[in-house]
């Protein structure tokens, strides 16, 4: 990938998402080795980090709920979906259950304005979303996790 | 998987693809694909360039520059590379049309960027999606490793001689990287801080290099009009609004959906005709026209045509063409509230105006709602919000301030209505989640 630009660094901030995906968080020694990778100091990394919203250095639930409250899913009832994951799992906002298994967030506009209220578990978008469907997820990732 | 939706009503040009399985690369040279590169691969530069002029095509990332114009302020002769860059950090809340295009049609952004580089003679593109799109970016890396696995891309494209390569590229969370020097920043490895302009990017962009940055859905349009030549694509719009867009509406309708309208088509009849009219029968309290940068319209500021002249005409903007429609059960000041959330959380505190402006309107319109405010906050709101305009590096200061004055001017007796320690008029106690 890195011989795609001219500048070892540009490969950034798609490596560091990449990193939290593989690792569940980016730690500080995941840090320490891009750091050395790219030739920036670890201080130059963490700048980075600290901009974007995607990225976090703690570790979260294993299945990351978030839900989109912005306009197009306010007028459909994305708050009420909202409130649901919280109350459904017990956690506030940026809360993961005791378990380790789900973390709530409320994030802003993912683009599915035109589905809404939507939401995105991890990577997968979930759209029209009603009270029920968001039941049928945590039942269905409590089941397969049980087994 | 967002679903389709159609009506008799839309040209389909960009989205003339959706749905038939274009993401393979065989169904997509079935279906006219990369025809329009070998053709521009025989046509000079300036040729290709005022293609695109003639077809009036103007950005749809929201900003509606002319393309060809744009195309053409790149300097011929650089000792610098050049670069084509195509804007997919889709973020404008009320915008979802790019996504689409990455879904059903991901060799045509690669061949509008190929195009785009002939243009300027350029011999890489980057194609860079929001962080959130992980699946499309798949999509993407997919598309771009079989047109090299065929040669298309590379060295020595379609025998030409000339070579060409094209990267994908993932952002990772961040509403500002929309604007194109912020993109080019975080591109870089950076925080998406925008730069000071001038100099603009067609001459120090990239690594300080000359660089074409352009929406997806702008360079999907490219091949198209390649192939069916400038004057057809300006033909399918009205004389000074070239061509047709994608139209994302959300909100209060009945068939909520993207819909490739073309430019000029009557704004009334995108909500009640294409839309199928307010959701439940309700009446029609507002509708924001261009995602939720730009200032709202009233039912009777509606019947104008939806496109860049008639939407300025009408007080607002096209923008993104993103239409957000609101039924008479919604709460303006909630609205102006969860507007004015998004852009606090997205202003990166470089420039004061936005950082402190974002930030007091969002106190003040939180304190309001919840009942404790009084008369002079409304004014106060509009006096934050107008000195915000024209005061930033880039535009998230505009794209906060612009709405916010158009909620306090032209819904002020609703502002009122919330004064006293009244609770709210609009929250019923039966549907909590619908405010």
């Amino acid at each position: 990938m890195i011989t795609h630009y001219p500048s070892k660094r540009a490969v950034l901030v798609p490596i560091l998402l990449y990193a939290q995906d593989e690792l569940g968080e980016i730690t500080d020694e995941a840090i320490a080795e891009l750091a050395r990778r790219v030739d920036l100091t670890e201080l130059e990394v963490r700048n980075v980090i600290s901009y974007y919203s995607m990225m976090r250095t703690h570790p979260i639930g294993k299945y990351n709920f978030q839900v989109c409250t912005n306009v197009s899913c306010l007028l459909r009832g994305g708050e009420g979906i909202f409130e649901h994951c919280k109350k459904r799992l017990g956690v506030g906002n940026k809360e993961s259950t005791p378990d380790g298994l789900f973390h709530v967030e409320e994030v802003e506009c993912i683009g599915a304005c035109s589905w809404a209220p939507a939401m995105m578990l991890n990577y997968e978008y979930h759209e029209n979303l009603t009270p029920q469907k968001i039941d049928e997820l945590i039942d269905g990732i409590r089941k397969k996790e049980s087994q | 998987m967002a679903y389709l939706v159609s009506h008799p009503d839309e040209v389909k040009v960009v989205s003339k693809r959706f749905g038939m399985g274009a993401t393979n690369l065989d169904r997509y040279l079935e279906l006219d694909g990369y025809k329009a590169v070998q053709k521009a691969l025989k046509m000079e530069p300036d040729a290709i360039i005022n293609e695109v002029k003639v077809s009036n095509l103007r950005g749809r990332g929201g900003a509606g520059f002319p393309t060809g114009m744009k195309w053409s302020f790149v300097p011929k002769q650089s000792p610098k590379p050049k670069y084509v860059l195509c804007n997919g950090d889709e973020s404008e809340p009320g915008t979802c049309k790019d996504r689409l295009i990455f879904e059903h049609d991901p060799h045509s952004i690669i061949e509008g960027v190929m195009v785009a580089a002939l243009a300027i003679g350029a011999k890489t593109g980057y194609i860079y999606l929001r962080g959130e799109y992980r699946y499309l970016v798949q999509i993407m890396e997919k598309a771009v490793a079989d047109a090299y696995a065929r040669g298309f891309i590379g060295k020595n494209i379609f025998g030409s001689g000339r070579d060409l390569d094209v990267h994908v590229h993932s952002g990772a969370g961040a509403y500002e990287v929309g604007e194109e020097s912020a993109l080019m920043e975080s591109l870089e490895g950076k925080r998406g801080v925008p730069r000071i302009k001038p100099p603009f990017p067609a001459v120090v962009g990239l690594w300080g290099c000359p660089t074409v940055i352009n929406n997806v859905e702008t360079l999907a349009s490219v091949p198209h009009i390649i192939l069916g030549g400038g004057k057809w694509f300006a033909d399918l719009g009205t004389p000074k609004n070239g061509g047709v867009h994608l139209v994302s509406i959300s909100g209060n309708v009945e068939r909520p959906g993207v819909y490739e309208l073309p430019l000029g088509y009557n704004f009334k009849k995108v909500i009640y005709d294409v839309a199928g009219g307010i959701q439940g029968g309700r009446k029609l309290k507002a509708v924001v026209p261009g995602g939720s940068s730009v200032p709202i319209l009233l039912p009777d500021e509606i019947d104008a045509p939806f496109d860049y002249d008639g939407m300025a005409k009408a007080g607002s903007m096209m923008g993104s063409s993103a239409v957000i429609v609101l039924d008479e059960s919604k709460c303006m000041v909630k609205f102006a509230l969860r507007v004015i959330k998004f852009y606090q959380h997205e202003s990166c505190g470089w420039c004061i105006p936005c950082r402190e402006g974002t930030d007091w309107i969002k106190k003040t319109l939180t304190r309001f709602h919840a009942g404790h405010g009084v008369a002079k906050d409304i004014d106060n709101v509009k006096y934050l919000a107008d000195n915000m305009l024209g005061r930033t590096f880039c535009p998230l200061g505009d794209a906060a301030a612009m709405p916010i004055i158009s909620y306090v001017q032209k819904f002020r007796a609703e502002f009122e209505a919330h004064l006293d320690g009244k609770p709210c008029p609009y929250e019923h106690a039966d549907e909590p989640a619908l405010v």
